[in-house]
């Protein structure tokens, strides 16, 4: 590994660590579409401030910009607060505009200004290695790893201080204001927070893939855990392990590094998605299956329960009385057997002792409105789950 | 150029007309379809939709290797539609919300269509060039087979919209109520879908998939305000979108470095704007108009109910009383004295003021919402 390759490899890392944590509160607290809007409408902000400063990582310049990113929010929620529009049509009506003032301010002065829409927008971080910090001749590296330390120095030691407040404030508004931590300065710092690193980072990475590094992780994590300081902890390692893996696809395809890293974000995510053990998609379906099952078994059990002639009890009577297709019938009785719950003599089903009891108990949980109790009660009688 | 010589050319010349044309057409069905994203609550789908439409172009490109607009939309209708059905498995099938759900997608497809341009520009076959136009949109690579295209899509949605206007309708203001009268919600909340999905996919080689999604938002949210009618909403959508693209293109036709995309989105941004404050109805200059007038109207009634109170205890409800004792009361202005006395409710006689008994009933019937009903 060269120079240039280790300290490109250490900014993803940076980059991807510095979005991660702001990441998951916003994921949290269902507000990750701002930093969509943010990482589009600090271009004005970048741009006026490029005019000023001259400089892409000039700590003036992220400032200013990372108060366009606070307006912004303002500016959503003051249209959201005039009702007259819903709250996701404000997101989408501010930000393209901001985005477009910036595009245009960048178009009318293409000659003087050497900044790149593109750039902007898809950053490039093959080239960041090549802007160094000087301090009285010393080479100190490049700027932007500086820059992105810096940004993640804070966020790390903002997010250490103010843990708990952040953790009551994103679960329980109410609960925060009443033991007096404001969740409106919580919000706006939060904001802040994540302002100030969309613009760090989209030198780096670009606008639009910020948003990939700062929700991706977040959701990924959080289809595995329901832990807070869990979830902070694998996003990080989502992050990390995701540019540094993007970084290598880039190399063997020859191709733009910060889409490799969100293309590795979504392999990771779709895995995580398909073959998460509890909130994966595989095994939410099989459950819910199984749920419909076991549903329908109580519901079979319920029946046999209640007649007590045996006319009603005959095993070719009840898949019309209860009017389910034949497999579902057959795997309901059989499931039913397999628990012994039920026995079937010359062809007729009874409930066994042990059915008669399971019955009673879910009869009475689901006439007390107890039916979440139904679910552990399943796991002392069932051999065998639908 | 300027804007007076660009509307005299646009009848003449071949590009000017077709770009015109264009961006009109794409403005009406935008505006149009726009107002069920926006009614639906789906208006940041149309940003992670035109996002996720990248990579379709990009692999259209790669499979076919063909630069016809025809197929690379094709493909970019396809990416849109799987990035919509996975937002959609997202947030029915986990417990992720709907905007992780969208910024997830977004991001990570515009990525991955990054991913993809960035390897084809590497290529050494390369007649790649012009892709990235679906970046930004470049509407004055508009030909005339493309504006066709567009018409024909615009009608066929249309058509479709008049067939179904009425399960589109109520689909849209009660779901569940759709259900239980034996609708298809599904079928029809899918072909709302996909007929918005089409609409953004038209548009990404003119405005690009970055701002794609204003288009889309922005005619429909500034008609919202003038009506609270569907069918006037959307014709009105429409209309905002095509003079949004009309302006836009003449805007930056006749300046140097101006590209239409942008343009059209602040026009549009423009008559969101506008509609905003100057809507009679629901637009926050009249609102606050409006309350001004209430909160003066509460003083008056203040005051009315205060002498009320006073001339309740005299036998004669007429009894004149001294101006000086309102002075203590907040509501009491010359002006409101002016006022309850232009209404008839009292009469003053210099320093002396005497409740009238039509003052007296109003006061009495204050609190009875069926007299101030009538």
């Amino acid at each position: 590994m060269s120079n240039p390759q280790i300290e490109i490899q250490l900014i993803a890392a940076l980059v991807a660590m510095a979005c991660a944590i702001p990441g998951v509160f916003l994921v949290l607290r269902k507000m990750a579409l701002i930093s969509d809007a943010i990482s589009h409408a600090i271009l004005p902000g970048i741009v006026i401030g490029f005019f000023i400063t001259q400089d892409l990582n000039s700590p003036l310049l992220i400032l200013l910009a990372a108060l366009t990113g606070v307006i912004t929010v303002v500016l959503v929620e003051f249209i959201q607060k005039t009702g007259l529009v819903k709250e996701d049509t404000a997101i989408g009506l501010v930000f393209p505009v901001l985005f477009s003032i910036g595009v245009i301010l960048i178009a009318k002065n293409a000659n003087d200004v050497h900044l790149d829409i593109d750039a902007v927008l898809l950053g490039e971080l093959a080239f960041a290695p090549f802007d160094r910090l000087m301090v009285r001749g010393t080479d100190w590296g490049p700027k932007s790893l500086w820059v992105m330390g810096s940004i993640l120095l804070i966020t790390i030691s903002l997010l250490l201080l103010f843990f708990k407040e952040l953790k009551v404030s994103t679960f329980d508004a109410g609960l925060s204001s009443a033991i007096g931590i404001s969740p409106v300065i919580m919000h706006y710092g939060l904001m802040s927070i994540s302002s100030i690193t969309v613009v760090g980072a989209f030198d780096a990475v670009g606008a639009i893939l910020v948003v990939a590094l700062m929700i991706a992780p977040a959701a990924t994590a959080y289809l595995l855990t329901e832990d807070l300081k869990k979830m902070i902890g694998l996003s990080l390692l989502f992050g990390v392990s995701s540019a540094i893996s993007g970084y290598w696809l880039a190399n063997i395809l020859d191709a733009s590094i910060s889409g490799s890293i969100a293309t590795t974000l979504g392999v990771l995510f779709l895995a995580v998605y398909l073959f998460a053990p509890k909130k994966g998609l595989i095994s939410v379906l099989y459950r819910q299956k199984q749920q419909k099952i076991e549903v329908s078994l109580i519901t079979f059990l319920l029946h046999l329960n209640r007649h007590e002639e045996e006319s009603e009890r005959h095993i070719n009577h009840l898949q019309e009385h209860i009017n389910w297709h034949e497999v579902r019938a057959r795997t309901v009785l059989n499931l039913a057997e397999k628990n012994n719950l039920v026995e079937i003599k010359n062809n007729v089903v009874s409930l066994t002792e042990k059915g008669l009891t399971f019955t009673e108990k879910s009869l009475e949980y689901i006439i007390n409105n107890k039916d979440e109790k139904i679910e552990p009660m399943k796991e002392d009688f069932f051999l065998f789950r639908g | 150029m300027n804007i007076q010589e660009y509307f005299e050319l646009v009848w003449t010349d071949y590009t000017l007309r077709t770009i015109t044309l264009g961006t009109a057409v794409l403005g009406a069905i935008c505006g149009m379809l726009g107002s069920f994203a926006v009614l639906r609550k789906q208006s940041l789908l149309g940003d992670a939709i035109s996002h996720a439409a990248l990579p379709g172009i990009a692999l259209a490109f790669l499979i076919t290797g063909t630069k016809d607009s025809g197929i690379l939309l094709l493909g970019a209708l396809v990416s849109g539609l799987v990035g919509t059905f996975w937002i959609r498995g997202i947030t029915s099938k986990t417990h992720l919300k709907s905007d992780t759900a969208l910024g997830l997608i977004l991001s990570i497809f515009f990525g991955f269509g990054m991913l993809l341009l960035t390897f084809i520009q590497k290529q050494p076959n390369a007649n790649q060039a012009g892709l990235d136009k679906y970046l930004f949109g470049q509407a004055a690579t508009l030909v005339e087979s493309d504006v066709q295209l567009m018409i024909i899509v615009t009608g066929i949605s249309l058509f479709v919209m008049l067939l179904f206007w009425k399960e589109f309708k109520i689909l849209l203001f009660d779901a569940d109520y759709t259900k239980t009268l034996g609708f298809n919600t599904k079928f029809i909340d899918v072909l709302i879908t996909f007929l918005i999905v089409l609409a953004i996919v038209l548009g990404l080689q003119t405005v690009g998939v970055v701002l794609m999604s204003a288009i889309l938002l922005a005619p429909a949210a500034a008609a919202r305000q003038w009506t609270n009618s569907l069918g006037t909403m959307v014709l009105l959508a429409a209309v905002f979108g095509a003079f949004s693209g009309v302006f836009g293109t003449a805007i930056s036709a006749s300046q140097n470095n101006l590209s239409t995309g942008p343009v059209i989105v602040l026009v549009a941004g423009t008559f969101v704007l506008f509609s905003f404050i100057f809507s009679p109805k629901r637009g926050l200059l009249f609102r606050e108009i409006r309350f001004r007038k209430n909160r003066t109207n509460l003083k008056l009634m203040k005051t009315l109910q205060f002498m009320y109170v006073i001339a309740q205890d005299h036998e004669n409800i007429s009894h004149p009383h001294a101006i000086r004792i309102l002075n203590n009361f907040q509501g009491y202005t010359k002006g409101s004295l002016k006022k309850l006395e232009n209404e008839g409710w009292i009469a003053t006689h210099g320093q002396q003021w005497a409740m009238t008994p039509k003052g007296f009933k109003q006061a009495e019937e204050m609190y009875n919402q069926k007299t101030v009903n009538e």
